[in-house]
């Protein structure tokens, strides 16, 4: 089990009722992985189904989804299989295209 | 010529001597003052608040500002801040690549243009804007719309580039003609109350734009300024905050060996904020930086690298013409009180688009709560309770993109018959037929 801390930024939040940041308990047997967040966050924090591809593609994240580890981007974590620890922050940004 | 004429004549004479003499010097002075000097007196003055800063390495640094080209692609949101703390920084030449023109709903964020600039090409504005606070910028123009034809004839010769744009396709184009020129890219972009900053190809050895985004996102999912709006200052600051990184380049504050790949999430609301995320290296794998390449200068202008394919578009003609409406035909049929037909007109716009502006008879029903009802009429009923398989629907929303996916909803799985949407939306509407509704 873990607790981290769970941040939706870019315009995420829309599909996590407009809340920006939450506090999640991941209940499952030690090691959690950043891969048992992401299924986590699908299965019980995504409200509506519609929206599931807003977040996942391929069994992934999103293309356009930076995926973020104690502010570090993930690719340089292990992506999915990095081990979380209490109190991580893991953030999840769309990329922006506005200019 | 009497006595005291000569005399004062005399003394005319002495003083034109003098002052000849005094002016003389001067000149030379002011020829000595050109070799012993970089930058003229008036540089000196304009710049001191700048080259006292010991971080910029003074007069050196100056030069170096004065001595460097910058091409800024966008004179939008972020151009538009970006561009005179360049200018006045003292970059010797600024480019500028836009073909869009000013528009009143720009003025509010893009703030270098000015009201009586209303249809004049932004580049323009802009560049009379700059000279105007800075004559010694060399200020070129380029009002085209940037290219895989185009962009490496324009992107030749400067030295940093600016990515002020808001696609994606424009973002992959730029970071793949900077790669293969070797020129550094500063990146960044804004929506609502976000912005993002990163620098692409740093020295040849940071990352580009494919090494953090190898796949682009679905056309979906991604929202411009004009639909998903903006607040000025946000994205301004995000504009603001390029031109500290361009300024640090051109002094060298970076170097190969103190460089690591970023990027910086500025949030404006509810609290003010400035994340700074370590983000990967350059990736082996990029198909434009990488191990093996096959994004280059040739594929590139020869047109084979596709970024309309690879970006995508969205689709949003998904109607028949048959179930779609002119804003004439509804105007006649819906909105002209002799032959009022009856009907239930549907504006599936976001409720905060609806709030700021609306038919009064239309309901709002925003396009995503359609979409989660199902198809379920009895959800559809909850919220417009006198709506039946039959009943005759007008489906409207801004630029009738939407109102198409609504109209597809409506009929193929909620199974109503009689649905058709209003083409152009109620923008058409308000630009064809009724001007004094408030247009945002």
């Amino acid at each position: 089990m873990v607790n981290v801390k769970v941040e939706f930024l870019g315009g995420l939040d829309a599909i996590f009722e407009k809340q920006r940041v939450h506090k999640v308990t991941v209940d499952k047997e030690d090691p959690v992985t950043v891969g048992d967040l992401i299924e986590h966050i699908v299965s019980t924090m995504i409200k509506n189904p519609n929206d599931v591809t807003i977040f996942i593609e391929d069994d992934s994240i999103r293309p356009g989804i930076l995926t973020l580890i104690n502010d570090t981007d993930w690719e340089l974590e292990g992506e999915k299989d990095c081990v979380l620890e209490d109190g991580d922050i893991v953030s999840f940004t769309s990329t922006l295209h506005g200019g | 010529m009497n006595e005291h004429q000569q005399g004062s004549t005399a003394s005319e004479l002495e003083t034109l001597r003098l002052e000849n003499a005094k002016l003389r010097d001067q000149l030379a002075r002011m020829q000595d003052n050109k070799k012993d000097y970089p930058l003229s007196l008036e540089e000196y003055q304009r710049y001191g608040r700048q080259m006292i800063v010991e971080e910029t390495g003074g007069v050196a640094g100056q030069v170096k500002i004065k001595n460097t080209k910058v091409l800024v692609v966008g004179a939008g949101g972020l151009g538009c801040p970006a561009l005179p703390y360049l200018a006045g920084a003292g970059v010797g030449q600024i480019g500028i690549v836009d073909n869009d023109v000013v528009e009143t709903s720009n003025l509010h964020r893009q703030v270098l243009h000015d009201s009586s600039r209303v249809g004049m090409l932004k580049c323009e504005s802009a560049r009379q804007s700059i000279t105007k606070l800075n004559p010694h910028v060399n200020v070129v123009t380029y009002p085209v719309r940037l290219n895989s034809t185009n962009a490496f004839e324009i992107f030749e010769g400067y030295d940093y580039v600016l990515d002020c744009t808001d696609s994606p396709l424009t973002r992959y184009l730029v970071s793949d003609v900077a790669v293969n020129l070797g020129i550094t890219v500063v990146s960044a972009s804004g929506l609502g109350t976000e912005g993002q900053l990163t620098i692409l190809n740093f020295n040849n050895m940071g990352p580009c734009y494919r090494c953090f985004y190898p796949t682009p996102p679905p056309p979906n999912a991604v929202t411009s300024c004009q639909e998903g709006g903006v607040i000025g200052p946000c994205i301004g600051l995000v504009g603001t905050m390029m031109a500290v990184e361009t300024l640090k380049l051109i002094l060298g504050v970076y170097t190969k060996e103190n460089f690591k790949p970023f990027l910086m999430l500025y949030s404006g609301f509810p609290q003010q904020s400035l994340r700074n995320f370590k983000m990967r290296g350059r990736q082996d794998s990029c198909l434009c930086c990488g191990k093996n390449r096959t994004i280059t200068k040739e594929t590139i202008e020869k047109g084979e690298i596709n970024y309309e394919i690879f970006c995508g578009s969205r689709n949003y003609n998904v109607c028949q013409p048959d179930e779609r409406l002119s804003v004439e035909a509804f105007q006649d049929l819906y909105k002209d009180n002799d032959r009022k037909t009856s009907h239930i007109l549907m504006d599936v716009r976001p409720s905060h688009h609806y709030e700021i502006s609306h038919f009064p008879e239309a309901i709002n029903l925003p396009v995503k709560k359609l979409r989660d009802m199902n198809g379920d009429i009895k959800k559809l009923q909850e919220v417009l309770p006198t709506v039946g398989k039959d009943s005759n629907i007008v489906v409207l929303c801004r630029h009738g993109n939407d109102s198409q996916i609504a109209t597809r909803l409506l009929k193929d799985e909620f199974e109503l018959s009689n649905v058709r949407d209003v083409r152009g939306g109620y923008f058409k509407y308000i630009d064809d037929i009724d001007q004094n509704i408030p247009k945002y």
